[in-house]
């Protein structure tokens, strides 16, 4: 039975070129809400552009981006802050500001973003939530660099999702960190998708994190992960990414049954 | 053919973008009246003392090197109105820049460049605020508005450091220095020496900000970075004051 969830993301041909670049190359690709989507590419492939540009913080040079049914290539810089305020986001390196507390970095949005103003105190306890969320909560007054790369990490999931987002991009969320933390930030992930139904999009290059999104849900009762159960795995895309363009589109099964050298470099097959 | 100038004039043209974009944000909410503040304080308060230092220094120097130059023509007496008429109109403002620029507009290019290599920038523009709003703008408020005051401070202190050499090795009494210091100076040498510092502080926080912003190549560009914006915004500086002088000797 075809999807007749709305249209969260829709790319139509979008090409984005830098100087001398095409980062990404002709691409088309339709998310639906509920949807989880796993991208995966080599270095360079152009993961983090196309989520840049779903960002609308690049624009393609042809093409047209779609965001809750919502043209937005030729908007200008102040007419997307209410589109990106619907939309949380997870940077490579986790993005936060250095000069700011804990505390301001997960309120940032809800202090900028026009469309979210709220009080201080309704503020400082949706903060306060979001990090409970992520199991940081004692970390308030903390700078960013006080925290090790994992637990940053963390305060960015927890500042993607402070405002409730329909729609969640992480960047290589698992990206240099070892793999007993790497499993705690995809735990996270899986976490925000569950209890909120979050659409869901995740670039990264290790398959073992999309593997996890397609195969495991969150148990709030043992505040665990447990295997398969309610059907993600039918609504989860695997996508792969070469050189800007996509070179594939399917289910776990089929990618694993590819026989691609490069599409076959990111599935680890059970020896 | 042209290729190789097309990157240099693409260059030239964000620059004016942004300057463009930075100034008309200067009426536009939201106002970002901390950062201003904070700004006004590292750029300000910060260049404080080097701004003394130079400033005493260069007045004293005046002073000896002229001294030994109008003592052939017997003018000894006349060094208080050359100082301060030199410092005035071009050593107080272009000196005072010069420091500025090497500490601040290098400030800028460092802080926000390392700020767009790690994605902050692309985070605060999808959290919602626009970062030439809210870096920028800021910047470039807090330097139009300390950069004349700290040139006042430096014209002030290089005069009383050439009175220091007019009075302990010149020999000259301070009513004969400060009167002919005070006399010399005309309406039209305060204003050429308040338009100058204001004009460089726009070269200081935009070249600074421009070159940051711009940034890309990790750690390394952001060294890059930072000599870019010193280098451009010194020369960006010599040619202001080259053009305005021109300008005011005319008037």
């Amino acid at each position: 039975m075809p999807n007749q969830e709305p249209l969260v993301l829709e790319f139509e041909n979008v090409t984005v070129r830098f100087e001398d670049s095409t980062a990404v190359d002709r691409l088309s690709l339709a998310m639906r809400a509920g949807e989880t989507c796993i991208l995966f590419g080599a270095a360079g492939s152009g993961k983090t552009v196309l989520l840049k540009t779903a960002l609308g913080l690049l624009r393609p040079a042809a093409g047209r981006v779609r965001v809750f049914g919502q043209d937005i290539t030729a908007l200008r810089e102040r007419e997307l802050f209410d589109i990106r305020s619907r939309i949380g986001v997870l940077f490579q390196e986790g993005g936060l500001f250095d000069s700011l507390t804990i505390e301001e970095n997960v309120g940032y949005p809800l202090a900028n973003q026009p469309a979210l103003r709220c009080s201080p105190e309704e503020m400082r306890r949706r903060v306060e939530e979001a990090l409970r969320f992520v199991e940081l909560e004692h970390t308030l007054e903390k700078v960013p660099s006080e925290l090790s790369g994992g637990m940053r990490r963390r305060v960015g999931i927890a500042r993607a999702v402070v405002t409730d987002p329909r729609l969640v991009l992480y960047d290589s969320p698992t990206a240099g960190l070892d793999p007993i933390t790497a499993f705690t930030i995809m735990t996270l992930i899986v976490k925000e998708r569950d209890l909120k139904n979050t659409t869901t999009a995740l670039a990264t290059h290790r398959y073992q994190d999309g593997s996890v999104l397609a195969n495991f849900r969150y148990n709030p009762a043992t505040g665990t992960l447990e295997p398969g159960g309610n059907g993600h795995a039918g609504r989860t895309r695997f996508l792969v990414l070469k050189e800007g363009r996509l070179v594939f589109e399917g289910s776990q099964a089929e990618l694993e049954a590819s026989t691609d050298p490069y599409i076959a470099r990111f599935v680890k097959r059970e020896e | 053919m042209l290729d190789w100038l097309k990157s240099p004039v693409l260059a030239v043209q964000d620059f004016f973008l942004l300057a463009g974009r930075a100034i008309g944000n200067v009426a536009r909410r939201p106002h970002y009246g901390s950062d201003i503040y904070l700004q006004m304080d590292i750029i300000g308060v910060g260049s404080l003392p080097i701004v003394i230092m130079t400033g005493f220094f260069s007045g004293a120097v005046m002073a000896m090197q002229l001294a030994k130059a109008l003592s052939q023509y017997g003018a000894v007496g006349q060094v208080g109105q050359v100082v301060s008429i030199t410092l005035v109109r071009e050593l107080g403002p272009v000196l005072t820049a010069l420091l500025v620029a090497g500490r601040n507009a290098s400030g800028m290019a460092s802080e926000l460049g390392s700020m767009k290599v790690t994605e902050q920038i692309d985070a605060m523009r999808a959290l919602g605020t626009d970062p030439i709003q809210k870096l920028v703008t800021p910047r470039l408020i807090a330097t139009c508005t300390v950069l004349p005051l700290l040139t006042i401070i430096a014209d002030f202190v290089g005069i009383f450091g050439g009175f220091l050499i007019a009075f302990f090795l010149l020999n000259l009494t301070p009513s004969e220095y400060w009167s002919r210091a005070w006399q010399a100076l005309e309406w039209l040498d305060v204003a050429q020496g308040l338009v100058k510092p204001f004009a460089f502080a726009f070269a200081i926080a935009l070249v600074g900000c421009f070159y940051g912003l711009r940034t890309t190549g990790g750690t390394q560009g952001v060294g890059r970075a930072t000599t870019q914006a010193v280098v451009v915004s010194s020369v960006v500086i010599f040619f202001l004051t080259f053009f305005l002088t021109r300008i005011f000797v005319n008037l």
